[in-house]
């Protein structure tokens, strides 16, 4: 039985995943820094909720390079998002996130079923699916997903109590391409959803968060800033910023000016 | 007995366990398995008999995006 899903967007600053407390918006990436200790600096500097990981062979040149990983992560104590990044198929979404399970000794998984490797675009023809799958396997879904309505609202009828549509391709940078579909996301569904995928700027996180989503998960525009540590500290600030901006209620925009110094007394003004 | 661990072709004797095939590659954790695309849970690693042409992914923590 799946537990309740939150109908109301919570007013306490604390993210809320299925049912867990999560003191920071702000999920990030380790992959691509310039060193593990920038890496660390990086984690330390933005305080994330959570961080994302991955699997990959053993013995291959990439697990080799990452050869002092396991021990930087526990001394970083900060909770685990494993990946399902590189996954094509729904078994080898559903194999990876079993084995990730077992590794990191954790429920949560970011689903990543890819369905080009232009721009690792979902597979949004297989994701609910698969996110089915892997809910009904005891799994605490995070599916990164696009900004399709219909398919975030399907994640969400199989059992995903958060999602994560993208706001570009995976690396991009470019900040949230279709600012309409996500915000019409935040009007029709209730869950948490956090933008996963081509935030560049801490501009362009500040602004999902003033949409109305509950957080946002990014890694390459902090990895590969030319100060990764204040660039990481600057998304934090970012994140809480956007936040705070949309408990505090926006005026709205409007059209015409207004003045914002009265009018009445004003110098040198008379009747024509 | 041929098998195929991590895309490289290994042979081993005819009665090998998991367990065995992981030794021969000197397998270091923290690691999971996978064979034929199936996972296996660590318990099974001593008793889970191998196949011809077994496909067997063991993979590694490292990051992630």
């Amino acid at each position: 039985m799946t537990a309740p899903i939150p109908t109301t967007l919570p007013r306490a600053d604390d993210l809320i995943l299925y049912g867990e407390r999560f003191a920071s918006r702000l999920l990030l990436g380790t992959s691509r820094y310039p060193s593990p200790q920038i890496l660390e600096n990086a984690v330390a500097a933005s305080n994330p909720g959570m961080i994302t990981v991955s699997l990959r062979r053993q013995g291959s040149s990439t697990t080799e390079a990452h050869s002092g990983f396991w021990e930087l992560l526990k001394r970083m104590a900060v909770p685990v998002l494993p990946n399902t990044a590189g996954c094509h198929s729904p078994q080898e979404v559903i194999t990876t996130a079993q084995m990730a399970r077992e590794v990191f000794e954790t429920d949560w998984i970011k689903l990543e079923l890819i369905g080009d490797d232009y721009t690792l675009q979902p597979d949004t023809l297989r994701l609910v699916q698969t996110a089915e799958a892997l809910i009904q396997d005891g799994f605490k879904v995070l599916p990164y997903c696009t900004e399709d309505l219909i398919v975030c609202q399907r994640l969400v009828d199989v059992g995903c109590q958060a999602v994560m549509p993208w706001a570009a391709p995976i690396g991009t940078g470019q900040g949230a391409l279709n600012p309409y579909a996500l915000k019409l996301l935040r009007e029709r569904l209730s869950v948490p959803l956090l933008v996963d995928a081509g935030l560049g700027l801490p501009s362009h996180a500040c602004a999902v968060m003033e949409w109305g989503f509950d957080g946002a998960l990014l890694n390459t525009a902090v990895a590969l800033a030319e100060d990764p540590v204040a660039m990481a500290n600057a998304f934090a600030l970012a994140v809480n910023a956007g936040r705070t901006a949309f408990l505090s209620g926006a005026m709205p925009a409007q059209t015409s000016a207004q003045a914002s110094t009265p009018l009445v007394g004003t110098p040198f003004w008379h009747q024509t | 007995m041929r098998v195929i661990i991590n895309q490289v072709v290994h042979e081993i004797p005819s009665s090998s366990k998991l367990a065995d095939a992981l030794a021969a590659i000197d397998a270091k954790p923290p690691y999971a398995v996978a064979i034929n695309l199936q996972f296996i849970p660590k318990a099974q690693y001593a008793a889970r008999e191998l196949q011809e042409n077994d496909q067997i992914e063991v993979i590694a923590p490292v990051t992630g995006g």
